[in-house]
């Protein structure tokens, strides 16, 4: 695992939920760390350049805006890397994973109404070749805290 | 103040915003305040307005559990008896370990399982480990489940509403 420094660790762990709703986040942020509004700024940044970070945003419930669904298909090994190239080139397509499973790739597809969700399902489908598991949330039991690193 | 009324396009594409990330600027909700033509009060408050509603489940860095070392990412799927699926929903979804809990249909005969969670661990062993607690304490003995590891990430981003945005 990476090593990361005291402050890129509270950055990454510390706020993850109620970033300030103020004229400056990142300076309530920097004074609660001790450090300068900027070194909040650029180290975000490298973070997120990084890849360590997604981004500083909202998570939002499920289906609050349009609807989504997850998808799985089961695809011949030797296909994986095509198929999933396809399913990438779907704007609808926000996740797209490997797994390993008989059901081996796994994507969440998110539409602005039922109607298009459906039919990007029938067009992903019709462009792979292989028919899609289509599994929408009924019923949400997580109440999302964030993620709490244990640093080594 | 023009902050009684929020339009839904207004919320529409606030919510875009929200979810691609905030600008890593000294003053991120006046820099989208400029982008939507409006005063960062209104920005602000509609962002209150999100969380008050629940719409919002939490508003901050997203990171990337892969990337930070956190390479096993497990899909776990659980074939529970639908008289239990509150008790044992509200169980799993209680651990910190756990990143999403949710209730999905089944497809007969391909696919058993209706419940879902997201267990993010160091390695595989460890999120064997995470499970076997699981079974342990949400009384699971006897429920079918399959661990699904993740072998590559082909994407991975915030939710887009974009095209919805360009429809309304």
């Amino acid at each position: 695992m990476k090593q990361y420094s005291k402050l890129e660790q509270r950055l990454l762990n510390d706020f993850q939920d109620g970033l300030p709703l103020t004229t400056n986040p990142y300076a309530d942020i920097a004074r609660e760390i001790g450090v300068y509004e900027t070194t909040v700024i650029e180290n975000l940044r490298r973070l997120q350049s990084e890849g360590a970070i997604s981004r500083i945003g909202a998570v939002f419930r499920p289906n609050r805006v349009g609807v989504s669904t997850l998808a799985a298909m089961a695809v011949p090994e030797n296909k994986i890397d095509e198929v999933a190239a396809i399913v990438n080139e779907f704007d609808q397509v926000n996740h797209n994973y490997e797994r390993e499973h008989q059901f081996n790739l796994w994507f969440v597809v998110v539409a602005a109404d039922s109607d298009e969700l459906a039919k990007t399902l029938k067009s992903i489908e019709q462009r792979c070749g292989y028919s899609v598991l289509d599994l929408p949330m009924l019923q949400d039991y997580f109440i999302d805290l964030g993620f709490k690193m244990q640093w080594t | 103040m023009d902050m009684s009324v929020i339009k839904p396009e207004f919320e529409k594409a606030l919510i875009e915003i929200l979810s691609q990330g905030l600008p890593l600027v000294k003053q991120p909700y006046r820099a989208i305040a400029q982008k939507l033509d409006c005063s960062e009060a209104k920005v602000i408050d509609c962002i209150q307005r999100l969380n008050q509603r629940g719409d919002i489940k939490r508003f901050g860095v997203v990171v990337r559990h892969r990337n930070l070392g956190y390479q096993a990412n497990a899909m776990v799927v659980w074939d529970v008896p639908d008289e239990r699926i509150n008790e044992i929903g509200q169980c799993i979804g209680q651990y910190d370990f756990v990143t999403l809990c949710y209730q999905r249909p089944r497809r007969l005969p391909d696919w058993s399982y209706n419940l879902f969670c997201m267990i993010h661990g160091q390695n595989h062993d460890d999120v064997r480990q995470q499970v076997e607690f699981i079974v342990e304490h949400c009384d699971l003995a006897d429920i079918q489940h399959e661990i699904l590891f993740s072998k590559r990430c082909f994407k991975q981003r915030g939710a887009s509403y974009r095209r919805q945005a360009n429809h309304a």
